[in-house]
């Protein structure tokens, strides 16, 4: 693709976007490249601990198809989830305080980066174990359909992860019961230091689902439009038929695997440069804009000033939020033990206190 | 004896199988061309290229199954998890397969395959990647489980598993990469099911496995300054076989004994050698057995609270303590 150019501005999902809408969506791709900024730097500091996966360069995916969703459509991901957090609307605050491990994190503490949630916004994580997520994904489409609600789940995963056992399971159950489910498979071409084509037979991935009867579509992940286009097809199949799609979203990431992968002995720094250079997906919403006059360097200048802004503001404030206290260790273990007014089992739980 | 890292202590154990034995080959995520995603196996590829040494898929149900197939035939595969806390996934084949296929086939069958990685928390990796499960593979009958806690035995514990011919499961621990320690270059062989008294004392024993076994080291340390009370250290290296013997004797020396384990209370490590104890040494006791564990609850994410969460020098003396020893230099 060359930048700037996309097939899917005229598209009828983004036809109806207003100007200020189109300017919230490249909004929304900075800022999460501006946090993912602030997070290296924090976790460059020692303020975030473990494992920490940025999503630098696959912004356009995450608001791409999260913009499209419904009330009632639903998002479940893998632990590379600052970019849907931010999209389904988490503030950078609690997301920047869970990975500080701080009481005021959307997880107080609890989780850290991998583990974001959000499900009063219908985000049901965050989830550390590679594909573990995917049979979620079929079950909160699964819960939708019981109760004859007209939504969806977005179920994102890795490029990698499509090799696990439990992905596969997912897929026959989800096109099996008919379920409303849309697997978007990010594929950023390396799945920690394997690239796809040493990780996966049968090329592409999309081709997997016709084992399954299941709609499928390949999409230009960079391609801000585009995602929506195919993301918004994929959903009304959902709605209207209660049919499984599974999307294979091309996208690549700029940094390493998770801050702990030098990035070394898989790829050559040119082959990140070269793709920044012709793919940068938020370059490429900004030539849309700009080719379209939605977009003036000045509104350019003054959304990537508050962005950066807004990500600083959320690591002062992460840094002078409290830790949880030593009690918060056996809390938010049991429904039962956090409702005590409610207790209706016996005996022990817990064989051991601090 | 060169002063070499654990991490450097487990790939010469596989270099040095893998160069005796052609059957001998490594399986798992990122070992070869990353060099391990804890750099244990730095180096093999080229030594041992990409047939011995392969990348996985992440499908550990499927290249953990294959490796018991491919052992069942006779090859000794070793499979790495990146963290014991992804063998879950796999294991419906580790027990069902690995472990019982000897019993099912009437012994026909044997399974000499070795599964290792690392199994710990205190890295602020969130409860998903912090099990410690020697527990749940301790509890199947068929399979082996051993946690070195030095460079030294997990160069030993390694060679004995490979060359062993039942499946046996050896979790290591990230933080222990990279801690160094006296090894012999030649290979050598610590058998399964030995422990080691890592420190003498007559007043208690601190029983304990894998990182537990340090944390109660520097607890005797404290002990012995502070408190004047000589504790000795008794690690286990191996969880099953269990060396009984060892522990038995630490009772019938010092009459009192605190366990120590990174793993959580229930039904755990420490649960199984006091139920032992009281069985076998009851007469030998003069206070109760106490346990220290992990606090009872999933591996907490935020940094100072799993520092807490898990046992530290400090919780092990304080449980000393409460045994109402009085030490030569106490008050
Ligand atoms: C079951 C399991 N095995 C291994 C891991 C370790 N791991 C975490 S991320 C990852 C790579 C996943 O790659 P991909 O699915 O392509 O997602 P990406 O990181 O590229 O977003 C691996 C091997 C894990 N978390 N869970
Ligand atoms: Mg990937």
């Amino acid at each position: 693709m060359t930048l700037g150019k996309t097939a899917f501005f005229k598209d009828p999902i983004n036809q109806k976007l207003s100007a200020d809408e189109h300017r919230e969506l490249y909004r929304l791709m900075v800022r999460i490249r501006r946090f993912e900024e602030r997070c290296v730097q924090a976790y460059q500091q020692g303020k975030i601990g473990g494992f920490c996966h940025t999503y630098i360069g696959q912004e356009a995916l995450a608001v791409g198809t999260i913009s499209v969703r419904g009330a009632d459509d639903h998002v479940i991901t893998a632990y590379r989830d600052h970019g849907h957090a931010l999209a389904v609307g988490m503030d950078m605050n609690s997301c920047m305080a869970e990975m500080y491990g701080k009481v005021t994190g959307c997880s107080k503490g609890k989780g850290g980066s991998m583990h974001f949630f959000d499900p009063q916004r219908g985000f049901w994580g965050g989830h550390g174990i590679v594909g573990g997520q995917t049979p979620l994904g079929a079950g909160i489409a699964f819960a939708l359909k019981y109760r004859d609600i007209k939504g969806a789940c977005l179920c994102y995963l890795g490029d990698g992860a499509v090799n696990q056992g439990a992905v596969h399971e997912a897929y026959n159950l989800a096109a099996l019961w008919n379920l409303p489910v849309v697997f978007v498979i990010e594929n950023n071409r390396y799945s920690m230091g394997t690239s796809q084509a040493r990780s996966s037979a049968g090329y592409p991935l999309t081709k997997r689902a016709l084992a399954f009867d299941m709609d499928a579509d390949s999409v230009a992940g960079n391609d801000l439009y585009e995602v929506r286009a195919k993301t918004a097809k994929a959903l009304q199949r959902a709605h209207e038929l209660s049919r499984p799609t599974l999307l294979e979203i091309h996208t690549y990431r700029y940094r390493g695997h998770s801050m702990s992968d030098p990035d070394q002995t898989y790829r050559e720094k040119t082959e990140i440069e070269d793709y920044r250079q012709k793919n940068d997906p938020i370059e490429h919403v900004a030539q849309v804009l700009r080719e379209h006059k939605l977009l003036d360097a000045a509104q350019e200048a003054k959304i990537d000033e508050e962005a950066r802004a807004e990500a600083q503001a959320s690591a002062v404030f992460s840094e002078d939020s409290p830790f949880p206290t030593p009690d918060a260790i056996q809390q938010d273990v049991y429904w039962e033990s956090d409702h005590p007014q409610h207790k209706r089992s016996e005996g022990v739980l817990f064989f051991n206190q601090l | 004896m060169a002063l070499i890292t654990y991490r450097e202590a487990l790939n010469q154990a596989m270099r040095q199988a893998m160069e005796a034995d052609p059957n001998v080959l490594l399986m798992g995520e990122e070992v070869a061309q990353f060099h391990g995603a804890y750099k244990v196996s730095q180096g093999l590829l080229d030594a041992f290229g990409p047939k011995r040494i392969i990348d996985t898929p992440i499908s550990e149900c499927g290249f953990a199954g294959l490796a018991i197939g491919a052992a069942m035939m006779g090859l000794r595969p070793i499979v790495e998890f990146m963290t014991w806390s992804f063998s879950f996934v796999a294991i419906d084949q580790i027990i069902n397969n690995a472990a019982n296929m000897r019993y099912m086939s009437g012994g026909l069958i044997h399974v000499p395959i070795v599964f290792r990685g690392p199994a710990n928390g205190g890295v602020n990796v969130g409860a998903t990647h912090s099990h410690t499960p020697e527990n749940f593979y301790a509890h199947i009958p068929g399979l082996k489980v051993v946690c070195p806690a030095t460079a030294y035995d997990a160069k030993g514990l390694l060679l004995s598993a490979i060359e062993d011919n039942d499946p046996v499961c050896i979790m290591e621990n990230t933080i222990l990469y990279n801690t160094k320690g006296e090894v012999p270059e030649s290979p050598y062989r610590i058998p399964l099911g030995k422990a080691d008294l890592k420190r003498d004392g007559k007043d208690v024993t601190l029983i304990a496995h894998g990182r537990a076994t340090l944390t109660a080291l520097e607890a005797a340390q404290q002990l012995a300054e502070k408190h004047g009370i000589e504790a000795q250290v008794l690690d286990l290296r191996s969880i099953r076989p269990l060396d009984e013997a060892a522990i038995l004797a630490c009772v019938q020396k010092t009459n009192r004994i605190v366990l120590v384990e990174e793993n959580r209370p229930f039904c755990g490590i420490n649960s199984q050698i006091a139920a032992l104890i009281q069985e076998k040494a009851f007469d030998d006791l003069d206070a109760p057995i106490l346990s220290v564990s992990a606090i009872d609850a999933p591996q907490i994410y935020s940094m100072p609270l799993e520092k807490l969460q898990l046992p530290d020098a400090q919780r092990v003396v304080a449980a000393v303590l409460r045994l109402g020893l009085r030490g030569a230099s106490s008050p």
